[in-house]
């Protein structure tokens, strides 16, 4: 899943893009408003943390920008501010979650993948799918009870198809949720990974639909 | 109950009784006086009238008789005069002569002539007496008191019960009107005692009386600094919150990723991370202690005159980073006189926010004539015009801002000076970066 960080301080920042990667997610990390609007305006972002004290305005004003465009993305609030009437002010504002600093990282990994959840209807943590189990917390996978050793990127490109089963997902947004800006994309990355995973699960999980992208195939397919 | 309501009205009715009492009393005495001299004038007049009456034989008297002979009875034509004055006539040896009609039958007085008082049974008469020694008569004509009293009496009484009915209308109007010239008082009393402690909206200050209107102005002025106080401790406590968890949140985040990985790379960017985030937490730890120390209320600048290009080289010396960044350029004749500890604390912000946001030679110039300037030149991006008056507020961190700063050197060098008497200002230079001037004042020159 791609988040988008809004944070100031560089030292915190760097530390959510290293914590937040480790723990399965592709982060882009603004320290502005006025990058965080840039960012939310070209790409769809899985959640949003979002700092409240920023050097150009308030995090929810980004928070106000997201929300006035009906754009539902789960968003969780960090803040230094962690009275119960801030709390509540930041709640009533439209965000799904509160986190007062400091935090622990795991904590908010887990906050993370919860509003996402939520934000997608489902109700439990792990991905189940033709007995190929994924659990996004521990960032492990199994088939039919055997583990199975997945790759950060095979991982990733396996929860996105899992969570809509039946969808066809294009490579593009396959690529955009696995690379973050700073990374280089391969052209053919994607089909590599896509290789790789087959050659892992078996034939027949995963189909190819010419032209427009992947999707997971049915049982007697 | 202490009261100026009931100070004032205990005042006033006081003093509006006493002044009362005594004109009633001067009032009673000259009446008295005044009758009394009337009442004797017409004893008098009476006297000498019935005197020239017998002169004129214009009364009979039996003065041949012994006394059982018939008495001339006197008649006055006024019924006043008849029902109040009494009057006999005595020969010289001592017989009865002649008497008024409801005169007493015993001898008015002893005395020859002229005024007397005596007592006829039991009565007080006041009697006038003329000696008629032509005719061997004397003529006595007298008052009662009792009658003369009653006569005073109700001249006073005319006086005294309008005055007695005036007192209590006197005491209501008097608290009528110190009520309604209290009213501002309690009006303003009820709007205080009525609010909340918090409350701090300033009064209404319409229309005021000149004698509250300071009182109102001096509250309102209270409330105003009471509240911009209490507004910059809340949004002190919420930035202070924020710079000084933000840091930790950064430090906890960078060490579990470091705990989390098992990349060599990935252990030292993080632990990298944790040492500048240790040193930012510092400096901003020192910051806070140097405001507070700044701050201090007890502690009144302890000034000593020194030499202002000595006391900064010292106190660069003194700095650990970055010294061959910072440059001392020009001297002053004059000494000026300096708190140490607060120009330490002015100077080391001041350079240390100039070598933060620029890149190269940080100068401090120290110039002036009359006034002694200490000048910390940098050449950085300086700060946009918009920003330039907030740059000395707490936490105040513009578009320009370093990772390492914490907004508050500029503030704790404008608080810094400020108490030695100086004044901070802050300007962009030409073509870039930024002068900020230390001024003192100057003292005379050696």
């Amino acid at each position: 899943m791609r988040i988008l960080v809004v944070e100031d301080d560089p030292v915190l920042l760097d530390g959510l893009s290293a914590g937040l990667g480790l723990a399965g997610f592709t982060v882009d990390a603004v320290a502005t408003c006025e990058d965080a609007f840039a960012a939310l305006e070209t790409h769809k972002y899985g959640t949003v943390i979002l700092d409240l004290m920023l050097p150009d305005g308030s995090g929810l004003d980004v928070l106000g920008f997201l929300r006035q465009r009906r754009d539902a993305t789960p968003v969780v609030l960090l803040t230094a501010r962690d009275q119960v009437h801030d709390r509540i002010a930041g709640l009533d504002a439209g965000a799904d979650d509160y986190l007062g600093k400091p935090f622990d990282l795991d904590e908010l990994a887990a906050r993370v993948r919860a509003v996402a959840r939520r934000g997608s209807g489902r109700a439990t943590g792990t991905l189940h799918w033709r007995g190929v189990v994924l659990d996004p917390a521990s960032q492990t996978a199994s088939l039919g009870g055997k583990l199975l050793t997945l790759t950060r990127r095979e991982f990733g490109i396996l929860s996105t198809l899992m969570e809509r089963p039946g969808m066809t997902v294009s490579k593009a947004t396959l690529e955009e949720t696995l690379y973050g800006w700073q990374e280089e994309v391969e052209s053919n990355a994607v089909e590599v990974h896509i290789h790789n995973l087959r050659s892992k699960l078996g034939t027949g999980y995963i189909k190819t639909v010419r032209g427009l992208g992947y999707r997971l195939a049915e049982e007697n397919s | 109950m202490n009261s100026i309501r009931t100070r004032l009205l205990a005042i006033l009715i006081a003093s509006t009784g006493l002044v009362w009492l005594l004109a009633v009393a001067w009032i009673y005495f000259s009446t008295q006086a005044q009758v009394e001299r009337v009442l004797d004038a017409r004893l008098m007049e009476a006297a000498r009238m019935v005197n020239s009456l017998l002169a004129e034989r214009r009364i009979e008297l039996a003065l041949a008789g012994n006394g059982s002979g018939p008495i001339a009875e006197v008649q006055f034509e006024d019924a006043t005069y008849e029902r109040q004055l009494s009057c006999q006539i005595w020969s010289l040896d001592g017989r009865l002569v002649g008497r008024s009609e409801h005169a007493p039958e015993d001898r008015l007085t002893d005395s020859g002539s002229g005024f007397s008082e005596s007592v006829v049974n039991g009565e007080a008469w006041r009697v006038y007496v003329i000696e008629n020694p032509l005719l061997g008569v004397r003529v006595m004509v007298g008052d009662s008191l009792l009658v003369r009293d009653r006569l005073v009496g109700g001249v006073i009484k005319g006086l005294a019960v309008p005055a007695a009915l005036i007192l209590p209308f006197l005491a209501g109007v008097i608290w009528v009107s110190v009520r309604r010239g209290m009213s501002p008082l309690n009006e303003m009393a009820g709007a205080l005692s009525r609010r909340e402690a918090s409350d701090l909206r300033p009064l209404p200050n319409e229309n005021l009386p000149k004698e509250i209107a300071p009182a109102i102005h001096a509250l309102n002025g209270l409330f105003r600094r009471v509240e911009e106080a209490r507004e910059r401790e809340k949004s002190f406590t919420a930035f202070a919150a924020h710079e000084l968890k933000t840091p930790l949140a950064g430090l906890k985040t960078q060490a579990q990723v470091a705990l989390a990985s098992h990349d060599r790379q990935v252990h030292e960017n993080a632990l990298r991370q944790i040492a500048a985030g240790v040193d930012r937490t510092a400096r901003l730890v020192r910051q806070l202690l140097d405001l507070a120390a700044v701050e201090a209320a007890d502690r009144t600048p302890h000034l000593v005159e020194g030499r202002p290009r000595e006391l900064v080289s010292r106190i660069l010396a003194d700095m650990p980073v970055e010294r061959d960044r910072v440059k001392v350029e020009g001297d002053v004749k004059q000494v000026a006189a300096f708190d140490a500890v607060l120009l330490t604390l002015a100077v080391r912000n001041l350079v240390e926010n100039a070598l933060c946001h620029s890149e190269g030679p940080v100068v401090v110039r120290i110039e002036g004539r009359s006034r002694t300037d200490i000048l910390v030149e940098d050449q950085g991006p300086g700060i946009p015009a918009d920003e330039l008056p907030h740059v000395t507020d707490r936490f105040f961190r513009g578009r320009q801002r370093s990772s390492t700063g914490s907004g508050l050197g500029l503030a704790i060098a404008q608080e810094a000076i400020a108490r030695m008497g100086g004044v901070l200002s802050i300007r962009n230079r030409n073509p870039h970066g930024l002068a900020a001037t230390l001024s003192f004042a100057a003292e005379e020159e050696k």
